[in-house]
């Protein structure tokens, strides 16, 4: 390591750079349409309620969108309780 | 028939109304009639920076409702004679402006003046709508940072969907207008070059104009700062993208920042 590596900082307009391309290239694709993870998220709940009683808010849809791929991150807490009698009656 | 110019950002704070006196008083200079109109109805400003605000009787909301005829409305700059104000009303809110009230509005301004430049509020908001509503052309007014770039691109979106031109299947013509540059930042990789912010909105460039003292003091005198001294780089940057705004194929150079001796000791690079 450079001494000089010390008083040396990195330039952030890069980043800032590849941040925005990031980020507009999914703003752009996604305009005027409806959004995806809201859509995700109530679907989804819809199935879940056929079978189980659970609270909107132990329902988490996330997504982390990168450069070539996203992840779409889905967390469902069940209490036990109410899943039981609904699994057995239906 | 005149130019209707819709000066607009999406965000806040980054130079719309300053970028508006200047490049209006500009284009007066060389003889050509024009009116600047502000659009932000409630938080007007650019009264304010023409150095105008004392002379407010009637505004844009009077035109629109009828209680005051247009040319009662629209105030002479006192310091060019083609140079026009039609200020915002102080005590409505946006609300107060109707699509056809606008729209009659800009028709009359267009068959008097050569240029209309409309000062859009901030925001995506009705307001900001009606201001690009009937505009032939767009200058984008961008910060070389973050959050100014991307409010831009919605900006450019709304102008390609939203404006009279668009939905007639005409193209709006567009121009960013970079302002508040700091060279030496730039150079040192602290802020986003031209030609990334170019890159990335996909917009032809209007100016650069540099973070400059100048310019707050032309606010604080209430004059353009293409008025007030027109020697000065920001009112240079100023003049020059009022020429390439009429059509004018004039080069953009971008301010240039010496690396000094520290920055080259340490060995920061420009990136």
């Amino acid at each position: 390591m450079n001494v000089f590596d010390l008083f040396r900082r990195r330039s952030s307009a890069p980043v800032a750079r590849e941040r925005l391309q990031v980020l507009l290239a999914y703003e752009r694709a996604s305009r005027g349409q409806p959004d995806l993870v809201s859509i995700l998220r109530e679907e989804i709940m819809a199935v879940i309620a056929k079978h189980v009683q659970i609270d909107q808010d132990y329902l988490q849809v996330s997504m982390d969108r990168g450069e070539t791929m996203s992840t779409l991150e889905i967390d469902i807490q069940i209490p036990n309780k109410s899943a039981v009698p609904l699994a057995i009656a239906g | 028939m005149g130019k209707v110019v819709v000066v607009t950002s999406g965000k806040g704070g980054v130079g719309k109304t300053t970028s508006t006196a200047a490049l209006g008083a500009a284009v007066a200079k060389t003889g050509k009639k024009v009116a600047l109109v502000d659009f932000d109805v409630g938080l007007r400003n650019l009264d304010l920076i023409m150095g105008a605000e004392r002379r407010v009787v009637f505004d844009l909301v009077n035109v629109i409702q009828g209680t005051a005829k247009l040319s009662q409305a629209l105030i002479r700059d006192k310091r060019v004679d083609t140079l026009f104000l039609l200020p915002a009303s102080q005590t409505r809110d946006k609300d107060a402006l109707t699509e056809d009230g606008v729209g009659e509005v800009i028709d009359k301004l267009r068959s008097v003046f050569d240029y209309v430049f409309c000062d859009s509020p901030a925001g995506i908001e009705r307001g900001a709508q009606l201001a690009m509503r009937f505009a032939d052309e767009a200058v984008i007014v961008t910060n070389p940072e973050v959050s100014s770039v991307r409010d831009s691109d919605r900006i450019i979106g709304l102008l390609d969907a939203r404006t009279m031109r668009a939905e007639h299947g005409e193209q709006i013509a567009k121009h960013v207008l970079v302002t508040r540059y700091d060279a030496a930042r730039a150079a040192r990789g602290e802020m986003l070059s031209i030609d990334d912010v170019l890159e990335i909105l996909s917009v032809p460039l209007l100016g650069i104009i540099p973070e400059s003292q100048d310019v707050l003091r032309a606010s604080n005198l209430g004059s353009p700062v293409t008025l007030t001294d027109p020697l000065n780089s920001a009112a240079k940057a100023y003049l020059e993208a009022a020429r390439r705004l009429e059509g004018e194929d004039l080069p953009v150079v971008v301010p240039f920042e010496r690396k000094g001796f520290l920055d080259r000791l340490l060995g920061r690079r420009a990136a």
